[in-house]
């Protein structure tokens, strides 16, 4: 199967970057007889570059040049053109940019509206381009922040884009929530106008909060520099760490935080791409974790977050991983399932974890998690057999769980304050095609959405009435 | 008579392979206690039934590997190669890159209709190759998407193209915990349509062959692999030859015919489980003897109280007092009435066995007579290096808490409406849902009533 990230915007871009150099070094990794293998094609075309760039396709043998197979849209310049001059430049080529130079001023309609309009044309012909040299197209990814211009409003275009011109493909996103903090005052609404195309538009969410990212790596560089640790930590085993590069310190700062984001996408498609006793691909994501239609925002853990250099890893330290994917502190946005209620949840295993490993790590957790009542045993489970670069294990866990209520409250609030206010409102407001209605209709969506959690909520441990079953007559 | 194997999803093609593995690592053994002649004739009946000669010496397996994604396809094709010993036909598969997404309405409705020519013309190639067309094996998972909605599909189309010849589901039945989700719905969704068209479904369940591998062969970290050499090593005790207690000197020679003239009787009942023993880690047959009565009151009793293995078996359970007639609701409870059973001997000195306590009229339902519901089938001819080695497939109450247990979790789901947009995309709708939710019921209440 074939997967087709964009990475729209500033943010969109940078964790892009990171996610193709991770990309590449895994497959370095495995692939050691550098042969153009099915994994590889997932992410990558072979192109044979002797007669220059616009040379055919090679689908078979040796590795010549590889290609990732993306788009990469920005409005403004200095990202891209940063990646073009780096050593990720002979990955891309001309044909896979789309870029401008003014930007969105952190305005969602300009993005959506302005932009969306004038590269809509170009954006479906480089599409169906791209889409052409897929064998067989399964899912778009989508990587981009809510709370800024380009990729808040252009990257939702892209989005409705996808759903009308392969409306077959599934489209998972990858979306960057602004914290409380945020240095862009109008955030609040780039990310609720967002939040309405997500809702009906993306098959799958997985919403990431920057201060979650920013706790794990402090929570890395601690662990490291405490000394408690008996043995050394394998540095290219850090989920934060950059292909190649030995030293965290060395890394620009986003860096070690997109990389988690990167190694996010990675592990999620990994059971596509490596062979296992229990593949798990992505059309099974979301079949399993998305009861209901709107409902599709799903909260992710990465365990473990390093590997120390000894080898043996003794179950208990198996047993740890699991735990961990549970804990708060895990997540990638602020939020504790634990303490509400799960819909349904995924366990994806890299490496030698066997079947017994999963399953005495349900028993063990399952008592102290809280299922919705028609679904008790909602688990979703994968067994793939590659690890990740330096680690002998990992586990990525997707949740559907109300613990992501508190995060569309907050954001919600933070939109009210600014818009009972009407500030900032008319640059909105002067792009054409915007009306007060894209505002309420928008905040209502989101409304209406958080009603969905909060009934569900609700439900939470009260009586358990098992619907009566169908009566046969004898 | 020859048996094509259809292997369908990830478990169908991973235990397939395994299942070849198992037969043929049976044939090659020297340990088969058993006079020369014997042997030869169970080497060439168990051939002639599983594999296909090719100029190259190698066996080919007689099977037809179906998935909608490439990978484990790919990797049974590749490991039985390598094995030296046997091999798949290269050109007897057919994959897509996409998978069906666990979705049984996409296996169903969508990837069935659009690949059958293909699938069928697979099927009809490896059924052309045989001298004697015996029936079709297929093996699946009722949990995924392939195996269990494709596979319905198939059950399908194999017997709308072959009418008259046999057909066998392996059926795999997930843990109760949940591998996927929608599991239930997958499962309920395959049996009420494999009742329509299978002739026998023969299952296994994953929680009953994970606690074998823990407690019987010490497996301390149990891979899927693990499972599925237990499960081949009890489909192997099945099928590979074995004489009927009506058939002349040689190995019976319609085995899936024979399989469901005796346990068959009435189409409403199809669910045969599977029981065998003993089991242990390949190390220690050495220096294991079992005595035939021994092993025979372990399985009678399996029977009775529905023991999952040998071990942990309640002892307290007995049959109704025998030839009073007692209305089914006064029977003893956790007692499993029985329809028909089947019991398989393979090893050393199975003439001498008395097969008496099986026949206890006590033991059955009373619509057939205790001679008629019992079959039992011999060779001298030890299987897989165990000495002795007992089996029974028996057509009883044996899944009925099982099954009765993933309809009410798939009702409750229903109940709530989740996830069925994901069904009526591909155009299965509520009423679908309904019609197989009615056919399981009856099934269930069938059973219970025995």
């Amino acid at each position: 199967a074939v997967f087709l990230p964009f990475a729209v915007g500033q943010c969109g871009n940078q964790v892009g970057c990171r996610f193709w150099d991770l990309a590449l070094r895994e497959h370095a990794a495995v692939n050691k007889k550098g042969i153009y293998d099915e994994a590889l094609s997932s992410f990558f075309r072979n192109v044979d570059t002797r007669s220059g760039d616009n040379g055919p396709d090679i689908y078979k043998g040796k590795i010549c040049s590889l290609k990732a197979r993306a788009l990469l849209i920005d409005m403004e310049e200095g990202v891209v053109n940063e990646i073009l001059q780096g050593p990720l430049r002979d990955v891309f080529d001309s044909k896979q940019l789309i870029t401008d130079v003014s930007g969105s001023g952190n305005n969602w309609a300009v993005g959506h509206k302005i932009y969306g309009c004038q590269y809509r044309e170009n954006i479906v012909e480089k599409l169906r381009k791209t889409a052409e040299h897929c064998d067989c197209l399964q899912c778009f990814f989508i990587i981009h922040s809510m709370g800024g211009g380009t990729g808040s409003g252009l990257g939702t275009f892209v989005l409705n884009l996808l759903e009308e011109e392969f409306p077959e493909v599934y489209r998972f996103v990858t979306s960057v929530y602004p914290s409380g903090e945020d240095d862009v005052i109008t955030s609040p609404y780039n990310s609720v106008l967002a939040m309405k195309e997500l809702n009906e538009h993306a098959d799958c969410v997985l919403p990431i909060e920057n201060e979650s990212l920013f706790e794990i790596v402090n929570k890395i560089h601690q662990m490291i520099n405490s000394g408690k640790l008996g043995s050394t930590v394998k540095q290219n085993s850090l989920v934060t760490s950059s292909a190649g590069s030995g030293k965290m310190l060395q890394e620009k700062p986003f860096d070690a935080m997109n990389n988690i984001v990167a190694n996010l996408l990675l592990n999620l498609t990994s059971s596509a791409r490596f062979e296992g006793s229990l593949n798990m691909d992505l059309n099974e994501i979301s079949m399993n974790l998305v009861p209901f239609p709107r409902l599709h925002y799903l909260v992710s853990s990465l365990t473990p977050l390093y590997t120390l250099a000894d080898v043996n890893v003794p179950s208990r330290r198996l047993d740890q991983m699991f735990s961990d994917a549970f804990s708060r502190d895990h997540q990638l946005i602020q939020a504790d399932p634990k303490h509400s209620l799960y819909l349904a949840c995924a366990l994806l295993v890299r490496g030698n974890v066997q079947v017994s490993d999963l399953r005495r790590n349900i028993e063990r957790l399952k008592p102290s998690l809280h299922f919705v009542s028609w679904n008790q045993e909602g688990w979703k489970t994968g067994l793939c057999s590659v690890p990740p670069v330096g680690h002998s294990h990992s586990l990525l866990a997707l949740a559907n769980n109300t613990c992501v209520k508190p995060t569309f409250i907050e954001l919600k609030d933070r939109f009210m304050k600014l818009y009972k206010k009407k500030a900032h409102l008319h640059h909105y407001l002067q792009i054409d095609g915007m009306e007060q209605s894209c505002f309420s209709e928008a905040i209502s969506s989101l409304s209406d959405l958080i009603e969905e959690y909060s009934e569900l909520d609700a439900t939470k441990g009260g009586p358990r009435i098992d619907p009566s079953r169908l009566k046969i007559a004898v | 008579m020859s048996i094509v194997t259809v292997q369908l999803g990830q478990c169908g093609n991973q235990i397939g392979h395994e299942v070849f593995n198992a037969l043929c690592s049976d044939i090659r053994g020297s340990h088969g206690l058993c006079s020369k002649k014997e042997n030869e004739s169970y080497h060439d009946s168990c051939r002639e039934r599983f594999f296909c000669e090719q100029e190259s010496g190698v066996p080919v397996a007689r099977a037809v590997l179906v998935d909608m994604e490439p990978k484990v396809i790919s990797q049974a094709l590749s490991m039985a190669a390598r094995s030296g010993h046997w091999k798949y036909n290269s050109h007897s598969h057919f994959c897509q890159k996409q998978g069906s997404g666990n979705n049984w309405a996409n296996g169903y409705s969508v990837h069935g209709p659009r690949h059958k020519e293909a699938i069928m013309d697979l099927v009809q190639k490896e059924a052309e190759k045989c001298d004697r067309l015996g029936g079709f094996f297929t093996i699946m998972s009722m949990a995924g998407g392939t195996g269990s909605g494709l596979g319905a599909f198939v059950t399908q189309c194999l017997r709308d193209a072959f009418p008259t010849s046999f057909i066998l589901n392996h059926v795999i039945w997930p843990y109760g915990t949940g591998e996927v989700i929608v599991q239930n719905y997958n499962s309920v969704l395959t049996l009420s349509h494999l009742y329509q068209s299978s002739d026998a479904l023969l299952v296994h369940e994953n929680d009953v062959i994970h606690k074998i591998c823990a407690q019987l062969m010490n497996i301390k970290q149990i891979s899927f692999r693990d499972v599925n050499q237990v499960i081949a090593h009890q489909l192997g005790s099945v099928f590979q030859p074995a004489h009927t207690a009506g058939g002349g000197s040689g190995y019976s020679r319609n085995p899936l015919g024979d399989l469901m003239e005796t346990l068959v009787p009435h189409p409403e009942f199809r669910m045969l489980g599977l029981r065998n023993i003993p089991q242990m880690p390949e190390n220690s047959l050495a220096y294991s003897t079992f005595s035939w009565p021994g092993l025979l009151k372990h399985l009678r009793q399996m029977l009775i109280a529905n023991a999952q293995m040998e071990e942990g078996i309640d002892w307290q359970v007995r049959p109704p007092h025998p030839g009073s007639s007692i209305p089914s609701t006064n029977k003893p409870l956790h007692f499993n009435t029985s329809i028909a059973n089947l019991v398989i001997l393979r090893g050393k000195d199975v003439h001498t066995v008395d097969l008496g306590s099986f026949q206890d009229p006590s033991l059955y339902t009373s619509w057939l007579k205790p001679q008629d519901a019992f079959n039992a089938w011999k060779t001298p001819r030890a299987f897989n290096k165990y000495e002795k080695s007992a089996s029974l497939v028996s057509n009883s109450q044996f899944l009925l808490k099982s099954l009765d247990s993933l309809v009410g979790k798939a009702w409750k789901m229903f109940a709530s409406k989740a996830y069925l947009h994901q069904y009526t995309k591909f155009g299965i709708q509520e009423e679908d849902f309904l019609d197989c939710f009615t056919t399981l019921e009856q099934v269930i209440s069938s059973y219970t009533n025995l």
